[in-house]
């Protein structure tokens, strides 16, 4: 518990992955004022865990894929899941045109090699925020596979959202919940579009509270706030259902690798000392 | 690149004491009040002269309406004394643990248990449909089809639901709800979860006034006759039916053809005799207080009708029935409403 109240102290609310370390104790307290979500540091703070929290966090920033995400997925499996059919020509959006490899019989193709690097970039992201312990939020607005995101949500141990989305949720928190919540630090997107073919509500407020989106982006769907987007198909059961699995997958994995990761520095720690 | 606090008004930093929302009581604040009032209530009983161990809430109430008499109109702003948890408002659990991660899976949506509650139905209800394609597969399903009974109850209302879940409830919610429990009991193997689809149910009390029909009585003679209530308007009336009579009718000790000297009156007396062609057959003595002689006909008319019941089959009582003579009528003088001349009628209307 007290290693995870110095993680909050030292993560600083922007996660920006270039300014490691503990923050000093007054951007904390700005970005408190201004966010309104994190906690102020505890004032003591002794030499081993810090050094342990240290080389527990910039560990895995050292490497491209510490967690190694790419062997969780393969072309043929992108295919055979359909990921790559898109809407009709006519349904287009403007924005993802370079995501989409060709147009056959007006059915937009989308390009798979890219979605494979965009696919490894958010897993290896959702695996970071996971590791960091993070709260991860689902969202999908698809009736369809509202029920098999929540399943997927709660199996992770993370939060999901299936339905209206009320307007002050995310920016206007304090409000509606009470002083002292925590906002999401990812949110998932498994459709990026609402019940009316809008983009959903919560793209836009979480650019606005500087929170990173992680979405899967169909040819409909307009690619551009979102910070990690994944172009593929949202609409097909076999694409939706290995999306779920694959977040699940890198979202356990991340959180088994910092249990091992805290025990290995712990023994490391005492082994220094003795 | 970090961010530099540049210039704000203290306006910003104040806190919006209105926006907090209703007050907040403590757990450790509300047991301090739950102890302050069992030694309050110790304290009231030794003033009172009564036992401390038995002293309930109606003695609490009393002593204190004795001890601090009040004139107040407002019934709620008379001085009380009740257990904390039925002042101060309940209020809702932390919901997040120390480490502000929140407990529920679906806190982010606003409605948490409420939305849990429908994904709990909609995973029931992909169980039961599993389960039919699993005995479809087997051909077994046209045996081992299981309806819930449905018969003599309700689903919950809106209230209760609310009740139940600790939150507020949109009509749009609630109607969603009860239609996925709708959907969810006409599958055919919905027996699966009979037990979890009859919380939301509610016993119906029938309340079946079936009317009783008292058996003759015989009298020192052995002459049969039975007795029968009746009221019209103010009057009210009771009458006694006697077989092997001529049809003499007593009221109030005269003679019918005195005591309503009017042909109406009498013609509403002999109503239920002549429906059943019994006109001469039956002596009646009947008692009437109360009304006008119009009502006072009517209610006599409704005692002996009422009276009759015991003399006649089953089918002769529906036929009274759906005439209309078993049917107290409900029709009283309406009151007279100030700034008009009676109940409805207004005064004159004048142009200028």
């Amino acid at each position: 518990m007290a290693a995870a109240r110095l993680l909050q102290a030292v993560v600083p609310r922007f996660r920006c992955l270039g300014s490691l370390g503990k923050a000093a104790p007054s951007t904390s307290q700005l970005s408190s004022r201004l966010y309104g979500t994190l906690l102020a540091p505890e004032a003591n703070q002794q030499m081993d865990p810090t050094v342990i929290n240290d080389k527990l966090i910039t560990e895995p920033l050292r490497h491209p894929d510490f967690f190694n995400v790419k062997e969780l997925f393969s072309l043929k499996e992108l295919f055979d899941a359909r990921v790559h059919l898109g809407h009709k020509k006519g349904c287009r959006h403007g924005f993802m045109e370079p995501y989409i490899f060709g147009c056959r019989l007006d059915q937009d193709i989308i390009d798979l090699d890219q979605t494979m690097k965009h696919l490894q970039l958010a897993l290896n992201f959702t695996a970071h925020v996971a590791y960091r312990k993070g709260i991860i939020l689902f969202i999908s607005r698809n009736r369809q596979f509202g029920h098999l995101v929540e399943v997927t949500a709660r199996d992770c141990g993370e939060y999901a959202h299936t339905r209206y989305w009320q307007g002050g949720l995310l920016t206007n928190a304090h409000i509606q919940y009470g002083t002292g919540i925590r906002l999401p630090d990812l949110l998932i997107f498994i459709s990026t579009l609402n019940n009316v073919f809008e983009p959903h509500v919560a793209i836009r407020d979480a650019a606005k509270m500087n929170i990173p989106t992680v979405g899967v982006v169909d040819t409909n769907c307009n690619p551009s706030i979102i910070t990690y987007p994944i172009p593929g198909n949202d609409d097909s059961p076999q694409a939706v259902e290995l999306y779920c699995r694959l977040f699940k997958m890198t979202i356990t994995r991340a959180k088994n690798k910092r249990k091992q990761m805290e025990v290995l520095y712990g023994l490391q720690n005492k082994a220094d000392s003795s | 690149m970090t961010l530099r606090l540049i210039y704000t008004t203290t306006a910003v930093q104040k806190r919006n004491v209105a926006a907090s929302g209703p007050e907040k009581y403590t757990e450790a604040f509300i047991k301090n009040q739950i102890e302050e009032f069992n030694l309050g209530k110790r304290h009231l009983a030794n003033m009172m002269g009564e036992d401390p161990e038995t002293f309930t809430q109606e003695d609490i109430d009393k002593a204190i309406a004795y001890l601090f008499p009040s004139g107040l109109f407002e019934k709620r702003a008379r001085p009380i004394m009740k257990h904390p948890t039925e002042i101060f408002p309940k209020q809702k659990a932390i919901q997040w643990g120390e480490d502000h991660r929140p407990f529920h899976f679906l806190f982010y949506t606003g409605k948490q248990s409420f939305y849990s509650l429908m994904h709990e139905i909609y995973g029931k209800l992909l169980d039961i449909q599993k389960y039919e394609d699993h005995l479809r597969a087997q051909s077994l399903l046209a045996e081992n089809r299981k309806l819930i009974n449905l018969i003599g109850s309700r689903w919950l209302i809106k209230e209760e639901l609310e009740e139940m879940l600790v939150e507020k409830l949109s009509d749009h919610d609630y109607s969603m709800c009860i239609q996925l429990l709708e959907r969810l009991v006409t599958l055919p193997c919905c027996g699966i979860e009979e037990e979890y689809v009859l919380k939301f149910r509610r016993e119906l009390a029938i309340q079946l006034k079936k009317m009783v029909i008292e058996p003759l009585q015989y009298d020192e003679q052995g002459v049969a006759f039975s007795t029968g209530e009746g009221k019209r308007k103010t009057s009210r009336a009771t009458a006694v039916i006697y077989d092997n009579g001529s049809g003499k009718i007593t009221v109030n000790g005269v003679d019918y053809l005195y005591y309503f000297p009017v042909m109406q009156d009498r013609e509403q007396l002999m109503f239920p005799f002549q429906f059943l062609d019994r006109l001469g057959i039956h002596d009646m003595i009947c008692t009437v207080s109360g009304g006008g002689r119009s009502s006072q006909a009517g209610a006599i008319r409704l005692a002996s009708a009422r009276a009759l019941c015991s003399f006649i089959t089953e089918n002769e009582v529906e036929f009274m029935r759906q005439a209309g003579l078993l049917t107290a009528d409900p029709r009283v003088r309406e009151r007279k409403k100030p700034g008009q001349e009676g109940a409805r009628r207004k005064f004159t209307w004048k142009k200028r």
